[in-house]
């Protein structure tokens, strides 16, 4: 009986967490709908969603990594890494299908963050030393496969730019592919013994390995699939703004950070929900769409979201310890 | 028995090691270069990767805490701005300077009191929001302008010399020292030591954790101030975009400097051998001509396996004794 309260409990912190989130949008979006009716337009609603795919596929990977207790600084130079190598082969090689071209990038992603797996895992590396190392290496790298040159719109082919440029039935193809990333993870996450493991190994590292979990198994899977979605992203990165540079998306992994803690992963391992990070990555989403709408200079952009992630954090805990504090009065009675 | 061995084994492995990549890279850099060797040389190489290396010190007692802090950039951009406009706005320069200072060691204190009160959080969370939210300010403050109109003297402290030794080398070693007797002389450095080898035992000895905690969050901005002053000062103006990823080479730096990033242990010596060693290496490779991207190539390799190294050996050392013992 006692040990229902307490689940009914948990399940209604948890939902709490992701209902408090969707509140804050919809009021955000009602705020911003008052003040400027081409808000939620079809067109604008499609532009917001092209514009928060590459976040939030990225977090699906950060989450992992952040379940695992680690974290991964590495993903924007690995972006650019895998996205540069893809336009140089565009540029070089214009002949090449542009299929083969994307499992290059992605191939490339993922093996960076197998390397990451691996030093974290085997070489007891932590984390942030190994994948700030990383990210060295592979911005260093970048510069130098591309000799500090860009690659430009021209030098890409149609079919290339198209990756990202594209539409089905309307809907842009980088929604579809976040989509289809958020429907495979959420099934990967939820409904099989792997996804279990990772959060498993997380949430309880000792207990993991004694009950059999090849625990340096799953840090490697999830850093791999990190580097999995950020060579992926990386391609769509180059052929949506169809140009390359070496300091393409410079900066980006704290925003993939910052998205997934809004959306309520906790650093400390174990937790996250697929709903949680979409609807953080939204909510990030929104705060840079929205300004221009409402007349709010762009310089805004930064200050506001460092409040709005920092008044989020906070909040959780509040409410997370007011929670914690009425299931002990309960209990004395 | 077996541990205590080992652990010293590894650390004079570690003093050793920075003394040689030290030795070897002023070789390397005077057979590449036979400008080197050259006092006004090694002087300006100095100046030049000192300006940062302020906020090295706060940064080390934080990761022996067993903490990190990723706002130190933006603060230094944060306070270099509000200087920047109250000299605009006609303030004299010194009243400008403890703005300077007072803004950056407020920023480290909000960090401190946010991770000491909301101890659920992570300090990387918290910093990383503080990190976005400063430098935005900053962005609020200027947008996309520079402010300039320093005083001529101001110049004096990122270019000017006290005899021959260069003004920021005077204050670096002051700040060295300083930070070098806390450490290792003071009760201060104990339980800075305590708190990152065990946080809850350091509860329950009576150490004020939050305490030393908040310190040290706030002296982290007040070293950013300072290095905010030399770094405005050699650039004679400022923009809310400098700095960028400052944070990152800082805990290189620390990283490299043999600081256990999971607490507990490190010396301040290491740590300004390791500034040496990425300063001296930069400049080197500058002389010949090498892009500093490759040089990030090098930084990041030499992260890599400066932790990996030790982790590997004490692998090794473990299996020899177990062997031994069998």
């Amino acid at each position: 009986m006692e040990n229902k309260l307490k689940n009914s409990f948990a399940d209604y912190f948890d939902q709490f967490r992701e209902l408090g989130l969707l509140v804050f949008i919809v009021t955000l979006s009602i705020i911003v709908q008052i003040r400027n009716p081409s808000f939620l337009t079809g067109e604008n609603i499609n532009d917001l969603l092209k514009n928060t795919a590459i976040l939030s596929i990225l977090a699906v990977g950060m989450m992992l990594v952040l379940v695992t207790r680690g974290i991964d600084l590495s993903i924007a130079s690995n972006m650019a890494f895998s996205g540069m190598l893809a336009s140089l082969l565009v540029r070089d090689f214009p002949q090449i299908p542009t299929i083969l071209i994307l499992l290059i990038g992605l191939g490339t992603g993922t093996f960076f963050g197998f390397i990451n797996g691996l030093l974290i895992s085997k070489g007891r590396l932590l984390p942030i030393i190994a994948t700030l190392g990383m990210m060295y290496v592979l911005r260093g790298s970048t510069f130098l496969i591309s000799k500090g040159k860009w690659v430009s719109a021209y030098q890409f082919t149609d079919s290339f730019k198209a990756m990202a440029t594209g539409s089905v039935f309307g809907i842009n193809n980088l929604i579809l592919i976040a989509a289809a990333v958020y429907l495979i993870a959420y099934y990967f996450i939820n409904h099989t013994g792997t996804g279990r493991r990772i959060y498993a190994t997380g949430s309880n590292p000792e207990s993991a390995k004694i009950s059999g979990i090849n625990t340096d198994r799953m840090i490697i899977l999830s850093y791999s699939i990190m580097g999995l979605l950020s060579g992926l992203t990386g391609v769509l990165w180059m052929a949506r703004f169809a140009s390359a540079q070496s300091d393409s998306a410079m900066g980006y992994e704290m925003n993939v950070i910052a998205a997934c803690v809004l959306g309520g992963v906790s650093m400390g391992g174990g937790s996250g929900k697929v709903g949680g990070i979409f609807l953080g990555a939204l909510l990030f989403g929104i705060l840079n769409n929205t300004l221009p709408l409402i007349n709010i200079s762009p310089f805004w952009q930064n200050a506001l979201q460092g409040a709005v992630i920092l008044l989020a954090v906070i909040a959780n805990v509040l409410a997370k310890r007011q929670v914690t504090k009425k299931n002990l009065n309960r209990r004395i009675k | 028995m077996i541990n205590s061995g080992i652990k010293k084994h590894s650390f004079l492995k570690w003093e050793w090691m920075l003394i040689l990549m030290l030795i070897l890279i002023n070789i390397m850099n005077a057979s590449l270069s036979p400008y080197y060797l050259n006092y006004f040389n090694i002087s300006s190489a100095v100046m030049a990767f000192l300006d940062k290396a302020f906020m090295v010190f706060p940064m080390a007692f934080i990761m022996m805490m067993g903490d990190i802090d990723i706002s130190v950039a933006s603060t230094v951009a944060l306070s270099s701005v509000i200087m920047g406009i109250a000299v605009q706005a006609g303030l004299p320069m010194p009243l400008a300077i403890v703005l300077c200072l007072g803004t950056a060691t407020l920023c480290g204190w909000i960090n401190g009191m946010i991770i000491t009160r909301f101890k659920e959080l992570s300090a990387a969370i918290v910093t990383i929001s503080t990190m976005i939210l400063y430098r935005g300010i900053a962005y609020i403050i200027l947008e996309d302008q520079a402010a300039s109109g320093f005083p001529e003297w101001f110049s004096f402290l990122g270019w000017e010399s006290i005899g021959p030794i260069p003004f920021i080398v005077i204050v670096f070693t002051v700040f060295a020292v300083l930070f070098w007797l806390i450490l290792h002389k003071t009760i201060w450095g104990r339980r800075i030591l305590a708190i990152g080898q065990n946080n809850t035992a350091s509860i329950y000895s009576g150490i004020n954790v939050d305490k030393i905690r908040l310190m040290a969050f706030t002296s982290a901005g007040f070293m950013a101030g300072i290095s905010s002053l030399f770094l405005t000062s050699k650039m004679a103006s400022t923009r809310p975009n400098i700095a960028v990823g400052y944070e990152l080479e800082v805990i290189a730096i620390v990283v490299l400097g043999g600081v256990s990033t999971s607490g507990g242990r490190g010396k301040i010596h290491n740590v300004i051998m390791a500034v040496f060693v990425i300063g001296l290496l930069k400049y080197g490779l500058g002389l010949i001509n090498i892009h500093s991207q490759l040089l990030s190539i090098i930084i990041g390799i030499l992260l890599i396996l400066s932790t990996l190294l030790p982790n590997l050996g004490e692998d090794y050392l473990k299996k020899k004794k177990l062997r031994s013992n069998t």
